[in-house]
Protein backbone atom coordinates (compact mmCIF):
# COMPACT_ATOMS: atom_id res chain seq x y z
CA UNK A 1 0.00 0.00 0.00
CA UNK A 2 1.14 3.54 -0.71
CA UNK A 3 2.34 5.39 2.39
CA UNK A 4 2.38 9.16 2.64
CA UNK A 5 4.65 11.30 4.81
CA UNK A 6 4.33 14.98 5.61
CA UNK A 7 7.07 17.31 6.87
CA UNK A 8 5.19 20.00 8.78
CA UNK A 9 8.32 22.12 9.21
CA UNK A 10 8.51 22.59 5.46
CA UNK A 11 4.78 23.25 4.96
CA UNK A 12 3.90 26.78 3.77
CA UNK A 13 0.12 26.44 4.31
CA UNK A 14 -0.95 26.84 0.71
CA UNK A 15 -3.76 24.37 1.35
CA UNK A 16 -3.56 22.64 -2.02
CA UNK A 17 -3.10 19.15 -0.55
CA UNK A 18 -6.43 19.46 1.25
CA UNK A 19 -8.07 20.33 -2.02
CA UNK A 20 -6.46 17.42 -3.86
CA UNK A 21 -7.08 14.79 -1.16
CA UNK A 22 -9.39 15.99 1.62
CA UNK A 23 -9.62 12.48 3.09
CA UNK A 24 -5.90 12.45 3.72
CA UNK A 25 -4.93 16.06 4.51
CA UNK A 26 -6.35 18.81 6.67
CA UNK A 27 -5.09 22.22 7.81
CA UNK A 28 -4.46 23.39 11.37
CA UNK A 29 -6.82 26.23 12.25
CA UNK A 30 -4.19 28.33 13.99
CA UNK A 31 -1.67 28.58 11.13
CA UNK A 32 -2.89 26.56 8.16
CA UNK A 33 -0.07 24.02 8.45
CA UNK A 34 -1.11 20.72 6.89
CA UNK A 35 -1.89 17.71 9.05
CA UNK A 36 -2.00 14.11 7.94
CA UNK A 37 -5.26 12.29 8.64
CA UNK A 38 -3.91 8.86 7.63
CA UNK A 39 -0.59 7.43 6.51
CA UNK A 40 -1.81 4.49 4.48
CA UNK A 41 -3.44 5.43 1.22
CA UNK A 42 -6.18 3.11 -0.02
CA UNK A 43 -6.39 2.57 -3.78
CA UNK A 44 -9.28 4.97 -4.32
CA UNK A 45 -7.33 7.89 -2.82
CA UNK A 46 -4.03 7.26 -4.59
CA UNK A 47 -4.63 9.69 -7.47
CA UNK A 48 -5.51 12.56 -5.16
CA UNK A 49 -2.51 11.91 -2.92
CA UNK A 50 -0.14 11.73 -5.90
CA UNK A 51 -1.52 15.04 -7.11
CA UNK A 52 -1.07 16.56 -3.65
CA UNK A 53 2.57 15.41 -3.56
CA UNK A 54 3.18 16.77 -7.05
CA UNK A 55 1.69 20.20 -6.48
CA UNK A 56 2.99 20.79 -2.93
CA UNK A 57 5.18 23.86 -3.50
CA UNK A 58 7.29 23.18 -0.43
CA UNK A 59 8.06 19.57 -1.37
CA UNK A 60 6.76 18.62 2.07
CA UNK A 61 4.85 15.50 0.97
CA UNK A 62 6.71 12.30 0.15
CA UNK A 63 5.34 8.97 -1.00
CA UNK A 64 6.60 5.47 -0.25
CA UNK A 65 5.49 2.51 -2.30
CA UNK A 66 5.41 -0.72 -0.32
CA UNK B 1 4.12 37.60 -35.76
CA UNK B 2 6.62 35.06 -34.47
CA UNK B 3 10.21 36.13 -34.57
CA UNK B 4 12.62 33.85 -36.37
CA UNK B 5 14.61 31.52 -34.15
CA UNK B 6 17.76 32.80 -35.82
CA UNK B 7 17.03 36.41 -34.90
CA UNK B 8 16.45 35.91 -31.19
CA UNK B 9 19.33 37.77 -29.57
CA UNK B 10 21.35 36.33 -26.75
CA UNK B 11 21.32 38.13 -24.38
CA UNK B 12 17.80 39.40 -24.98
CA UNK B 13 17.79 43.21 -24.77
CA UNK B 14 14.79 43.22 -22.40
CA UNK B 15 12.12 40.96 -20.90
CA UNK B 16 9.76 40.15 -23.82
CA UNK B 17 6.41 41.73 -23.04
CA UNK B 18 4.78 42.47 -26.38
CA UNK B 19 2.03 39.96 -26.89
CA UNK B 20 0.82 39.05 -30.36
CA UNK B 21 -2.50 37.84 -28.99
CA UNK B 22 -3.35 39.80 -25.84
CA UNK B 23 -4.29 36.55 -24.08
CA UNK B 24 -1.09 34.62 -24.81
CA UNK B 25 2.55 35.15 -23.83
CA UNK B 26 4.90 36.88 -26.30
CA UNK B 27 6.02 34.58 -29.13
CA UNK B 28 9.65 34.65 -27.96
CA UNK B 29 8.92 32.32 -25.08
CA UNK B 30 8.16 29.35 -27.25
CA UNK B 31 11.50 29.81 -28.97
CA UNK B 32 13.27 30.22 -25.65
CA UNK B 33 11.81 26.90 -24.49
CA UNK B 34 12.90 25.16 -27.64
CA UNK B 35 16.39 26.60 -27.98
CA UNK B 36 19.21 24.23 -27.03
CA UNK B 37 20.92 26.90 -24.95
CA UNK B 38 19.35 29.10 -22.35
CA UNK B 39 19.34 32.79 -23.09
CA UNK B 40 20.30 35.64 -20.84
CA UNK B 41 18.19 38.75 -20.56
CA UNK B 42 19.26 42.30 -19.77
CA UNK B 43 17.45 43.73 -16.76
CA UNK B 44 17.93 46.83 -14.54
CA UNK B 45 21.32 48.48 -14.28
CA UNK B 46 22.52 46.52 -17.32
CA UNK B 47 22.60 43.24 -15.38
CA UNK B 48 22.29 40.06 -17.42
CA UNK B 49 20.49 37.15 -15.86
CA UNK B 50 19.45 33.69 -17.07
CA UNK B 51 15.98 33.30 -18.51
CA UNK B 52 14.58 29.98 -17.24
CA UNK B 53 12.04 28.94 -19.87
CA UNK B 54 10.74 25.43 -19.17
CA UNK B 55 8.22 24.14 -16.63
CA UNK B 56 10.57 21.58 -15.10
CA UNK B 57 13.45 24.05 -14.76
CA UNK B 58 11.21 26.78 -13.32
CA UNK B 59 9.94 24.38 -10.66
CA UNK B 60 13.45 23.11 -10.00
CA UNK B 61 14.77 26.63 -9.38
CA UNK B 62 11.84 27.89 -7.31
CA UNK B 63 11.83 24.74 -5.16
CA UNK B 64 15.57 24.85 -4.44
CA UNK B 65 16.83 26.72 -1.35
CA UNK B 66 20.16 27.33 -3.10
CA UNK B 67 18.29 29.99 -5.06
CA UNK B 68 17.61 33.01 -2.89
CA UNK B 69 14.73 35.47 -3.02
CA UNK B 70 16.40 37.73 -0.47
CA UNK B 71 16.55 40.92 -2.43
CA UNK B 72 18.88 42.91 -0.22
CA UNK B 73 21.79 40.51 -0.70
CA UNK B 74 24.69 42.27 -2.42
CA UNK B 75 24.43 41.78 -6.16
CA UNK B 76 20.80 40.70 -6.21
CA UNK B 77 19.37 41.59 -9.66
CA UNK B 78 16.27 43.73 -10.02
CA UNK B 79 13.78 43.74 -12.85
CA UNK B 80 11.63 46.69 -11.73
CA UNK B 81 12.12 49.89 -9.77
CA UNK B 82 9.41 48.71 -7.36
CA UNK B 83 11.62 45.79 -6.26
CA UNK B 84 14.44 48.18 -5.38
CA UNK B 85 12.09 50.48 -3.56
CA UNK B 86 10.08 47.99 -1.54
CA UNK B 87 13.11 46.49 0.22
CA UNK B 88 13.87 49.85 1.85
CA UNK B 89 11.23 48.99 4.44
CA UNK B 90 11.32 46.32 7.10
CA UNK B 91 11.67 42.87 5.38
CA UNK B 92 8.62 41.35 3.68
CA UNK B 93 8.02 37.58 3.49
CA UNK B 94 8.34 37.57 -0.27
CA UNK B 95 11.86 39.00 -0.21
CA UNK B 96 13.52 36.89 2.50
CA UNK B 97 14.75 33.29 2.74
CA UNK B 98 14.28 30.69 5.47
CA UNK B 99 14.11 30.65 8.41
CA UNK B 100 12.88 34.26 8.56
CA UNK B 101 10.43 33.65 5.71
CA UNK B 102 8.42 31.02 7.59
CA UNK B 103 8.39 33.09 10.77
CA UNK B 104 6.83 35.99 8.90
CA UNK B 105 4.51 33.93 6.73
CA UNK B 106 3.08 31.84 9.56
CA UNK B 107 1.78 34.93 11.35
CA UNK B 108 -0.53 35.50 8.37
CA UNK B 109 -1.44 32.01 7.16
CA UNK B 110 -4.11 31.76 9.84
CA UNK B 111 -6.42 34.05 7.88
CA UNK B 112 -6.10 32.21 4.55
CA UNK B 113 -6.80 28.55 5.33
CA UNK B 114 -9.24 26.64 3.14
CA UNK B 115 -11.92 26.75 5.83
CA UNK B 116 -11.64 30.50 6.42
CA UNK B 117 -11.77 31.13 2.67
CA UNK B 118 -14.87 28.95 2.30
CA UNK B 119 -16.50 30.85 5.15
CA UNK B 120 -16.17 33.99 3.01
CA UNK B 121 -17.84 32.50 -0.06
CA UNK B 122 -21.36 33.54 0.85
CA UNK B 123 -20.50 37.17 1.57
CA UNK B 124 -18.43 37.22 -1.63
CA UNK B 125 -21.48 35.97 -3.53
CA UNK B 126 -23.60 38.73 -1.99
CA UNK B 127 -21.01 41.33 -2.89
CA UNK B 128 -20.76 40.10 -6.49
CA UNK B 129 -24.55 40.03 -6.82
CA UNK B 130 -24.92 43.55 -5.52
CA UNK B 131 -22.24 44.83 -7.93
CA UNK B 132 -24.10 43.20 -10.82
CA UNK B 133 -27.39 44.71 -9.55
CA UNK B 134 -25.72 48.12 -9.69
CA UNK B 135 -24.34 47.49 -13.18
CA UNK B 136 -27.74 46.42 -14.47
CA UNK B 137 -29.38 49.47 -12.88
CA UNK B 138 -26.84 51.85 -14.42
CA UNK B 139 -26.84 50.23 -17.85
CA UNK B 140 -23.91 49.90 -20.24
CA UNK B 141 -21.44 50.84 -21.39
CA UNK B 142 -19.44 50.93 -18.18
CA UNK B 143 -15.94 50.05 -17.05
CA UNK B 144 -15.78 46.49 -15.75
CA UNK B 145 -12.51 47.21 -13.91
CA UNK B 146 -13.79 49.98 -11.64
CA UNK B 147 -17.34 48.65 -11.30
CA UNK B 148 -16.50 45.01 -10.72
CA UNK B 149 -13.00 43.54 -11.05
CA UNK B 150 -11.24 45.92 -8.68
CA UNK B 151 -14.06 46.14 -6.15
CA UNK B 152 -14.31 42.42 -5.36
CA UNK B 153 -10.75 41.65 -4.18
CA UNK B 154 -10.35 45.11 -2.61
CA UNK B 155 -13.49 44.67 -0.53
CA UNK B 156 -12.63 41.12 0.53
CA UNK B 157 -9.00 41.79 1.53
CA UNK B 158 -10.07 45.01 3.25
CA UNK B 159 -12.63 43.04 5.22
CA UNK B 160 -10.02 40.49 6.30
CA UNK B 161 -7.47 43.15 7.27
CA UNK B 162 -9.89 45.73 8.66
CA UNK B 163 -9.31 48.49 6.09
CA UNK B 164 -12.25 50.94 5.70
CA UNK B 165 -14.07 50.71 2.37
CA UNK B 166 -13.90 54.48 1.81
CA UNK B 167 -10.09 54.23 1.56
CA UNK B 168 -10.03 51.93 -1.50
CA UNK B 169 -9.47 54.70 -4.01
CA UNK B 170 -6.57 56.04 -1.95
CA UNK B 171 -4.69 52.73 -1.70
CA UNK B 172 -5.40 51.87 -5.35
CA UNK B 173 -3.75 55.11 -6.46
CA UNK B 174 -0.71 54.54 -4.25
CA UNK B 175 -0.35 50.94 -5.44
CA UNK B 176 -0.48 52.10 -9.08
CA UNK B 177 2.34 54.54 -8.38
CA UNK B 178 4.52 51.70 -7.09
CA UNK B 179 3.94 49.30 -9.97
CA UNK B 180 3.75 51.51 -13.04
CA UNK B 181 6.92 50.57 -14.91
CA UNK B 182 7.26 53.97 -16.55
CA UNK B 183 7.30 55.72 -13.15
CA UNK B 184 10.74 57.00 -12.17
CA UNK B 185 12.37 56.27 -8.79
CA UNK B 186 10.74 59.32 -7.16
CA UNK B 187 7.24 58.33 -8.24
CA UNK B 188 7.70 54.75 -7.04
CA UNK B 189 9.15 55.98 -3.73
CA UNK B 190 6.23 58.36 -3.25
CA UNK B 191 3.86 55.43 -3.74
CA UNK B 192 5.60 53.27 -1.14
CA UNK B 193 5.95 56.06 1.42
CA UNK B 194 2.34 57.11 0.95
CA UNK B 195 1.01 53.60 1.30
CA UNK B 196 3.10 52.89 4.38
CA UNK B 197 2.08 56.18 6.01
CA UNK B 198 -1.54 55.28 5.41
CA UNK B 199 -1.11 51.77 6.86
CA UNK B 200 0.89 53.07 9.85
CA UNK B 201 -1.98 55.38 10.73
CA UNK B 202 -4.45 52.54 10.42
CA UNK B 203 -2.38 50.25 12.65
CA UNK B 204 -2.19 52.99 15.28
CA UNK B 205 -5.96 53.36 15.13
CA UNK B 206 -6.32 49.64 15.87
CA UNK B 207 -3.97 50.08 18.82
CA UNK B 208 -6.51 52.53 20.24
CA UNK B 209 -9.49 50.43 19.30
CA UNK B 210 -8.84 46.81 18.31
CA UNK B 211 -11.54 45.12 16.24
CA UNK B 212 -12.11 41.60 14.98
CA UNK B 213 -9.75 41.77 11.99
CA UNK B 214 -6.23 40.74 10.97
CA UNK B 215 -4.57 44.11 11.64
CA UNK B 216 -5.99 44.05 15.18
CA UNK B 217 -4.66 40.52 15.60
CA UNK B 218 -1.18 41.74 14.62
CA UNK B 219 -1.56 44.55 17.16
CA UNK B 220 -2.73 42.44 20.09
CA UNK B 221 -0.63 39.34 19.49
CA UNK B 222 2.60 40.72 18.06
CA UNK B 223 2.88 44.49 18.53
CA UNK B 224 1.59 44.80 22.09
CA UNK B 225 3.64 41.78 23.17
CA UNK B 226 6.84 43.27 21.74
CA UNK B 227 7.28 40.39 19.27
CA UNK B 228 7.11 42.83 16.33
CA UNK B 229 8.00 46.49 15.87
CA UNK B 230 5.49 48.88 14.34
CA UNK B 231 7.40 49.00 11.05
CA UNK B 232 7.40 45.22 10.78
CA UNK B 233 3.64 45.17 11.14
CA UNK B 234 3.34 47.93 8.53
CA UNK B 235 5.33 45.89 5.98
CA UNK B 236 3.35 42.71 6.57
CA UNK B 237 0.04 44.51 6.14
CA UNK B 238 1.38 46.32 3.07
CA UNK B 239 2.26 42.96 1.49
CA UNK B 240 -1.19 41.53 2.12
CA UNK B 241 -3.05 44.64 1.03
CA UNK B 242 -1.13 44.98 -2.27
CA UNK B 243 -1.02 41.27 -3.10
CA UNK B 244 -4.64 40.85 -2.08
CA UNK B 245 -6.16 43.24 -4.59
CA UNK B 246 -3.78 43.99 -7.47
CA UNK B 247 -3.34 40.50 -8.92
CA UNK B 248 -6.85 39.17 -8.44
CA UNK B 249 -8.48 42.24 -9.96
CA UNK B 250 -6.23 41.89 -13.01
CA UNK B 251 -7.20 38.24 -13.38
CA UNK B 252 -10.92 38.97 -13.06
CA UNK B 253 -10.83 41.71 -15.71
CA UNK B 254 -8.51 39.87 -18.09
CA UNK B 255 -10.40 36.59 -17.62
CA UNK B 256 -13.72 38.33 -18.32
CA UNK B 257 -12.26 39.88 -21.48
CA UNK B 258 -11.02 36.46 -22.57
CA UNK B 259 -14.41 34.84 -21.96
CA UNK B 260 -16.25 37.59 -23.84
CA UNK B 261 -13.96 37.06 -26.82
CA UNK B 262 -14.28 33.25 -26.68
CA UNK B 263 -18.00 32.36 -26.60
CA UNK B 264 -17.38 28.59 -26.57
CA UNK B 265 -15.57 28.85 -23.24
CA UNK B 266 -18.05 31.38 -21.88
CA UNK B 267 -20.97 29.04 -22.66
CA UNK B 268 -19.20 26.11 -21.09
CA UNK B 269 -18.73 28.10 -17.91
CA UNK B 270 -22.31 29.39 -17.94
CA UNK B 271 -23.87 25.99 -18.41
CA UNK B 272 -21.47 24.10 -16.16
CA UNK B 273 -21.62 23.46 -12.43
CA UNK B 274 -19.31 24.74 -9.69
CA UNK B 275 -16.69 22.18 -10.66
CA UNK B 276 -16.54 23.62 -14.16
CA UNK B 277 -16.25 27.12 -12.70
CA UNK B 278 -13.30 25.95 -10.60
CA UNK B 279 -11.75 24.31 -13.66
CA UNK B 280 -12.25 27.48 -15.68
CA UNK B 281 -10.40 29.52 -13.06
CA UNK B 282 -7.52 27.05 -12.96
CA UNK B 283 -7.14 26.98 -16.71
CA UNK B 284 -7.40 30.75 -17.10
CA UNK B 285 -4.72 31.20 -14.44
CA UNK B 286 -2.47 28.90 -16.42
CA UNK B 287 -3.34 30.32 -19.81
CA UNK B 288 -3.46 34.08 -19.21
CA UNK B 289 -0.36 34.52 -17.04
CA UNK B 290 -0.70 37.91 -15.44
CA UNK B 291 2.73 37.63 -13.74
CA UNK B 292 4.22 38.40 -17.13
CA UNK B 293 7.66 39.51 -15.95
CA UNK B 294 8.45 36.32 -14.07
CA UNK B 295 10.13 35.72 -10.70
CA UNK B 296 13.77 36.55 -9.93
CA UNK B 297 16.16 34.50 -7.79
CA UNK B 298 19.94 34.54 -7.22
CA UNK B 299 22.16 31.44 -6.96
CA UNK B 300 23.91 31.19 -3.56
CA UNK B 301 26.33 28.58 -4.91
CA UNK B 302 27.06 26.90 -8.25
CA UNK B 303 23.98 24.88 -9.19
CA UNK B 304 23.33 22.66 -12.18
CA UNK B 305 19.76 22.63 -13.43
CA UNK B 306 19.05 20.18 -16.24
CA UNK B 307 22.62 20.28 -17.44
CA UNK B 308 22.87 24.09 -17.33
CA UNK B 309 25.39 25.51 -14.87
CA UNK B 310 24.29 28.57 -12.96
CA UNK B 311 27.22 30.09 -11.13
CA UNK B 312 27.19 31.45 -7.61
CA UNK B 313 25.94 35.03 -7.63
CA UNK B 314 24.20 34.77 -11.01
CA UNK B 315 20.60 35.78 -11.34
CA UNK B 316 17.75 33.80 -12.89
CA UNK B 317 14.36 34.88 -14.17
CA UNK B 318 11.76 32.12 -13.91
CA UNK B 319 9.36 32.71 -16.80
CA UNK B 320 6.05 31.52 -15.32
CA UNK B 321 4.19 32.42 -18.51
CA UNK B 322 6.50 30.19 -20.54
CA UNK B 323 6.37 27.30 -18.06
CA UNK B 324 2.59 27.34 -18.13
CA UNK B 325 2.52 26.73 -21.90
CA UNK B 326 5.19 24.02 -21.91
CA UNK B 327 4.04 21.16 -24.15
CA UNK B 328 6.36 18.77 -22.32
CA UNK B 329 3.95 18.93 -19.38
CA UNK B 330 0.61 20.12 -20.70
CA UNK B 331 -0.87 17.93 -23.42
CA UNK B 332 -2.63 20.83 -25.15
CA UNK B 333 -0.97 23.92 -23.69
CA UNK B 334 -2.76 26.39 -25.96
CA UNK B 335 -6.26 25.14 -25.23
CA UNK B 336 -8.31 25.36 -22.06
CA UNK B 337 -9.91 22.27 -20.56
CA UNK B 338 -12.45 23.26 -17.92
CA UNK B 339 -13.40 19.63 -17.28
CA UNK B 340 -9.91 18.34 -16.64
CA UNK B 341 -8.00 21.42 -15.59
CA UNK B 342 -4.23 21.42 -15.12
CA UNK B 343 -3.83 22.17 -11.44
CA UNK B 344 -0.06 21.79 -11.56
CA UNK B 345 0.48 25.19 -13.22
CA UNK B 346 2.86 27.76 -11.74
CA UNK B 347 0.65 30.87 -12.02
CA UNK B 348 0.97 31.22 -8.24
CA UNK B 349 4.70 30.49 -8.32
CA UNK B 350 6.34 27.45 -6.73
CA UNK B 351 8.51 26.76 -3.70
CA UNK B 352 8.22 28.33 -0.28
CA UNK B 353 6.98 31.66 -1.63
CA UNK B 354 4.07 30.17 -3.56
CA UNK B 355 1.10 32.47 -3.20
CA UNK B 356 -0.34 32.66 0.29
CA UNK B 357 -3.66 33.99 -1.00
CA UNK B 358 -4.22 31.42 -3.74
CA UNK B 359 -7.26 29.81 -2.10
CA UNK B 360 -8.83 33.21 -1.58
CA UNK B 361 -8.06 34.32 -5.13
CA UNK B 362 -9.57 31.12 -6.56
CA UNK B 363 -12.76 31.50 -4.55
CA UNK B 364 -13.19 35.16 -5.56
CA UNK B 365 -12.65 34.35 -9.24
CA UNK B 366 -15.00 31.35 -9.21
CA UNK B 367 -17.82 33.44 -7.80
CA UNK B 368 -17.03 36.44 -10.01
CA UNK B 369 -16.88 34.68 -13.41
CA UNK B 370 -19.74 32.29 -12.80
CA UNK B 371 -22.12 34.95 -11.51
CA UNK B 372 -21.17 37.58 -14.08
CA UNK B 373 -21.81 35.39 -17.10
CA UNK B 374 -24.85 33.67 -15.62
CA UNK B 375 -26.57 36.95 -14.83
CA UNK B 376 -25.41 38.88 -17.92
CA UNK B 377 -24.99 36.16 -20.57
CA UNK B 378 -24.63 38.58 -23.46
CA UNK B 379 -22.01 40.78 -21.83
CA UNK B 380 -19.58 42.07 -24.44
CA UNK B 381 -16.64 44.41 -24.82
CA UNK B 382 -17.98 47.77 -25.97
CA UNK B 383 -14.94 48.72 -28.07
CA UNK B 384 -12.84 46.78 -30.60
CA UNK B 385 -10.40 44.42 -28.86
CA UNK B 386 -7.52 46.24 -30.52
CA UNK B 387 -8.49 49.41 -28.63
CA UNK B 388 -8.55 47.81 -25.19
CA UNK B 389 -5.63 49.25 -23.16
CA UNK B 390 -3.76 46.18 -21.96
CA UNK B 391 -1.36 46.64 -19.04
CA UNK B 392 1.93 46.11 -20.82
CA UNK B 393 3.42 48.91 -18.69
CA UNK B 394 2.68 47.47 -15.24
CA UNK B 395 4.41 44.65 -13.33
CA UNK B 396 1.15 42.68 -13.29
CA UNK B 397 -0.53 42.25 -16.69
CA UNK B 398 -4.23 42.97 -17.17
CA UNK B 399 -6.34 45.80 -18.58
CA UNK B 400 -6.33 49.44 -17.52
CA UNK B 401 -10.03 49.65 -18.21
CA UNK B 402 -12.59 47.48 -19.97
CA UNK B 403 -15.71 49.16 -21.35
CA UNK B 404 -18.50 46.57 -21.49
CA UNK B 405 -22.12 46.59 -22.50
CA UNK B 406 -24.97 44.06 -23.00
C1 LIG C 1 -4.94 35.75 -9.27
C2 LIG C 1 -4.44 36.20 -8.19
C3 LIG C 1 -3.02 36.03 -7.72
C4 LIG C 1 -1.89 35.66 -8.41
C5 LIG C 1 -1.75 35.31 -9.88
C6 LIG C 1 -0.81 35.65 -7.45
C7 LIG C 1 0.49 35.30 -7.74
C8 LIG C 1 1.51 35.17 -6.82
C9 LIG C 1 2.84 34.70 -7.13
C10 LIG C 1 3.35 34.27 -8.49
C11 LIG C 1 3.56 34.71 -5.97
C12 LIG C 1 5.01 34.25 -5.78
C13 LIG C 1 5.98 35.40 -5.67
C14 LIG C 1 7.42 34.92 -5.57
O1 LIG C 1 7.70 33.72 -5.47
O2 LIG C 1 8.34 35.77 -5.62
C15 LIG C 1 2.67 35.21 -4.93
C16 LIG C 1 3.03 35.39 -3.63
C17 LIG C 1 2.19 35.92 -2.67
N1 LIG C 1 0.85 36.21 -2.80
FE1 LIG C 1 -0.25 36.03 -4.47
N2 LIG C 1 -1.29 36.02 -6.21
C18 LIG C 1 -2.64 36.25 -6.34
C19 LIG C 1 -3.52 36.64 -5.33
C20 LIG C 1 -3.16 36.85 -4.02
C21 LIG C 1 -4.09 37.21 -2.97
C22 LIG C 1 -5.59 37.37 -3.10
C23 LIG C 1 -3.35 37.36 -1.84
C24 LIG C 1 -3.95 37.71 -0.51
C25 LIG C 1 -3.39 38.16 0.52
C26 LIG C 1 -1.96 37.08 -2.18
C27 LIG C 1 -0.88 37.12 -1.30
C28 LIG C 1 0.40 36.72 -1.60
C29 LIG C 1 1.49 36.75 -0.64
C30 LIG C 1 1.44 37.23 0.80
C31 LIG C 1 2.63 36.26 -1.31
C32 LIG C 1 4.05 36.08 -0.75
C33 LIG C 1 4.19 34.70 -0.19
C34 LIG C 1 5.58 34.37 0.32
O3 LIG C 1 6.54 35.05 -0.02
O4 LIG C 1 5.69 33.41 1.10
N3 LIG C 1 -1.90 36.78 -3.51
N4 LIG C 1 1.43 35.46 -5.47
Amino acid sequence: MLKVKLDQDKCVSGGQCVFAAPEVFDQRDEDGVAVLLREDVPAELVDGVREAADICPALAITLQEN
Amino acid sequence: MSTDLMTLQNPLPAIPMTRGCPFSPPAEYEQLRQAAEWHKVTVMDGRQIWMVPTYSAVRAVLGDPRFSAERDRPGFPYINQSQKELIKSSPAMVTVDEPLHSQIRRRATYAFTGKRVEALRESTQQLVDSLIDDMLAKGGPLDLVTEFALVIPSTIISGILGVPAEDHQHFHELTNKIFTLTNGPEGVAAGRLGLEAYIRELVLLKVQEPKDDLISRYVTEYLNTGELELEEVVTQIRTLLIAGHETTSSMIALGAAFLMEHPQYREQLRQGDDKIAAGAVEEMLRYLNIMHRGLVRMALEDVEIEGKLIKKGEGVLCALNSANRDAEVFAKPDELDFENPNRNHVAFGFGIHQCLGQGLARMEMQVAFKTLFTRIPDLKIAIPLSEVPFKTDVTVYGVHCLPVTW
